[in-house]
């Protein structure tokens, strides 16, 4: 699925992110989809910062800034109000990092799911808590250095698995999307408005800073996530039907871990364990989708 | 119309009343019967708000946060751990200057498991910004709600109604509930002074340098002094609708007392029975309910105290390594008075402990007869005494 991108801006330059800044480039394509009538929901993330400090704003429509962990929480009193007063045309959106929807906002964002409150919950996932200076969250990958993971301590646990969590809830929709793919996002972004309900999505956000990776590779680092199946792009709506949108020649995942600073620390085997996981995830993906089309 | 209902009840109708938007909850003992005549209520079609059933009391509290920047008028209740689990949202929600009203049940924090009466866990919170009125009668919870909101969308500041765990939560009387129509004039519709706003695109708690942080805080600090005034002409208001008014502090028989009881909450109603038993007996003695804790009123408690010789304050509550809590802020707004009484501080009916005439007698007994206060406070009641401080 592919849709243009609208030309309407909704962001000012001067926020500030860093160079290079895959959840920049998220914001900019996410805003250009919903278009007017949207209102965004921050709970703690780097976007806390990107979005500007009192009494300036770098976004074109309303921002609420939450706690860290109210993600969920705050989108259903938000949409609550707007529906007492009339305006359930306004789309919510839950615009949190992975820190914020993987860990400490879990509960919150569950909660919100399971009772099926009309948002969009969209994460932005750069893979580690990058605001505070890149400590390992559950969204960390196997093999990663963050802060938190050093040395030999580097992370030796998988990634959660995040959308299968939320399908599980049986929410209407839930998607992977990643900056390197901008039609394909704008066309999720705008079947996700399109629903009621708890939508989620996943959006893949490179972080050069905390990835150790040069800026001008951010983009190309995030389509090789998508090349390599480490950031597969798929679709399941109703928790139930499996839509993958994107099938990869055969992209063995070494490069993509080579570019990256983050990993510099491991060996070839390492990669080779890396990979049959990898490997591993895509057939139960393939399989998922030819079993519930 | 006058109807019998527990405290709790009372909360419930004082919501229907103030016809609230968002009502969001999370169940503990024993707030419990708010939130199930709540959903009764729209069960019923006697309430339109919308209610979401969350999954914890952080929750709760975030989603009014939602709601109320939306520009609801909204609820929440909450119990002990459910208010502890808020702290960071209580910040948040007056930080925000969001005039959410909450329905408070005091009851003691674990370990060990305790459901019964205690304070501690709402005056733990007394630096998160919250107005804070104790409650002592059904009716009184019944009117000190439909208050809080009015007091609320004043000031911009988020309110508490606290009422004792059973000995007011789940206790019968009469109360006179108010008609719709006489209540709807004392309290009009919510007319936000900010919300979400499509046309007029603001970003909300944003990043905060510190050029600008201080002076934020400063505007709550001066909000919660405006409270005061605030809550005299809003209860002078309510008082000319509804004919009743309670006041941050009431002063009974203080004028010419030598030694003067200070209280809140249902010990309060216990406590005027001891003062008229020993006014018979020729003992001049007062009493002053503290109702406003937050902000603290202390011109008025000032005025009141300090024409006593001694003052006694029963507190049920305890901060570790001070003493009860009420006591210390009493002594905090005499401390710089010329001449000032001695205050004897004491801690009763923890965990629900019935606080007896008898007690509240020991406790005066004990003030009269003590030339000079001790500097922590005296438990009463204890079986086991351990250390000799403890005296009945």
């Amino acid at each position: 699925m592919e849709e243009r991108v609208p030309e309407k801006e909704y962001m000012y330059s001067g926020h500030v992110a860093c160079p290079g800044c895959g959840a920049a480039v998220a914001m900019k394509l996410f805003l250009k989809a919903l278009g007017d009538k949207t209102v965004l929901i921050i709970p703690a993330c780097c976007w806390s910062i990107i979005a500007g400090p009192y009494p300036q704003s770098a976004l074109k429509v309303p921002v609420l800034h939450a706690a860290f962990e109210t993600g969920g929480a705050t989108a259903s009193g938000v949409r609550a109000a707007l529906d007492i007063k009339g305006q359930s045309d306004t789309t919510v959106v839950t615009w949190a990092g992975d820190g914020g929807t993987f860990d400490i906002g879990f509960q919150s964002l569950s909660g919100a799911a399971e009772r099926n409150d009309d948002f969009i919950y969209a994460c932005y996932d750069n893979e580690a808590y990058m605001n505070t200076g890149i400590q390992r969250s559950s969204s960390t990958p196997y093999g990663a250095w963050t802060t938190t993971t050093p040395g030999k301590e580097w992370k030796k646990m998988r990634k959660k698995n995040i959308v299968e969590a939320l399908a599980a809830h049986r929410i209407p929709y839930a998607a992977t999307l990643n900056i390197a793919f901008p039609e394909d996002f704008v066309a999720k972004v705008k079947k996700a408005k399109s629903k009621k309900g708890t939508r989620f999505l996943h959006i893949y956000a490179s972080c050069p800073t905390g990835w150790r990776l040069p800026s001008e590779q951010s983009i190309k680092i995030a389509r090789m996530a998508v090349q390599t199946n480490i950031f597969p792009l798929y679709e399941v709506d109703e928790g139930l039907h499996y839509t993958i949108n994107y099938f990869p020649k055969e992209f063995p995942v070494k490069e993509y871990f080579r570019m990256q600073g983050r990993f510099k620390h491991l060996s070839d085997k390492d990669l080779e364990e890396i990979q049959k996981m990898v490997d591993e995830d895509w057939r139960i993906l393939l399989r998922k989708a030819e079993m519930f089309p | 119309m006058k109807q019998v209902l527990e405290g709790s009840q009372a909360v419930a109708e004082a919501v229907k009343l103030a016809r609230v938007d968002v009502i969001s909850a999370y169940p503990i003992t024993p707030q419990t019967h708010i939130v199930e005549r709540l959903s009764d209520f729209g069960a019923e079609g006697k309430i339109s708000a919308k209610y979401l059933r969350v999954e914890s009391e952080h929750s709760a509290l975030a989603a009014l946060i939602g709601a109320a920047t939306g520009g609801a008028r909204t609820f929440t209740s909450t119990s002990s751990q459910g208010l502890a689990l808020m702290h960071e949202l209580l910040h948040w929600a007056s930080g925000a200057r969001l005039p959410i009203v909450m329905a408070e049940v005091n009851r003691a924090l674990a370990p060990g498991w305790n459901i019964w009466a205690d304070q501690t866990d709402s005056l733990a919170q007394r630096d998160t910004g919250w107005i804070q009125l104790y409650c002592e009668n059904s009716q009184e919870v019944l009117d000190s709600t439909l208050i809080a909101y009015n007091l609320a969308e004043t000031v911009n500041l988020p309110a508490m109604i606290i009422l004792d765990a059973f000995y007011l939560s789940h206790t019968y009387e009469p109360v006179d509930v108010p008609e719709q129509d006489l209540v709807d004039r004392f309290l009009p519709s919510l007319k936000p002074k900010f919300q979400i706003d499509q046309d007029d695109p603001q970003a909300f708690s944003s990043l905060v340098t510190p050029n600008a942080y201080m002076e934020m805080r400063y505007n709550i600090a001066q909000a919660m002094d405006e409270t005061i005034s605030q809550l005299d002409s809003i209860e002078g208001k309510f008082h000319d609708i509804f004919g009743r008014r309670y006041g941050a502090i009431e002063s009974v028989q203080c004028e010419d007392a030598d030694i003067v009881m200070v209280t809140s909450g249902t010990i309060t109603s216990t406590c005027r029975q001891v003062i008229r038993d020993l006014r018979a007996q020729g003992e001049k003695v007062g009493l002053c309910k503290i109702k406003m804790f937050r902000p603290f009123p202390i011109d008025a408690i000032r005025s009141t105290l300090q024409n006593a010789n001694k003052i006694a304050v029963i507190d049920r509550n305890f901060s570790f390594g001070a003493t009860g809590i009420f006591a210390q802020e009493i002594r905090a707004a005499l401390c710089n008075l010329p001449r000032r009484p001695l205050v004897f501080g004491y801690v009763a009916g923890l965990g629900g402990r019935d606080v007896t005439t008898g007690i509240i007698e020991s406790i005066y007994r004990c003030t009269k007869d003590t030339d000079v206060p001790l500097s922590e406070s005296i438990w009463i009641g204890l079986q086991e005494v351990s250390d000799g401080r403890a005296r009945s």
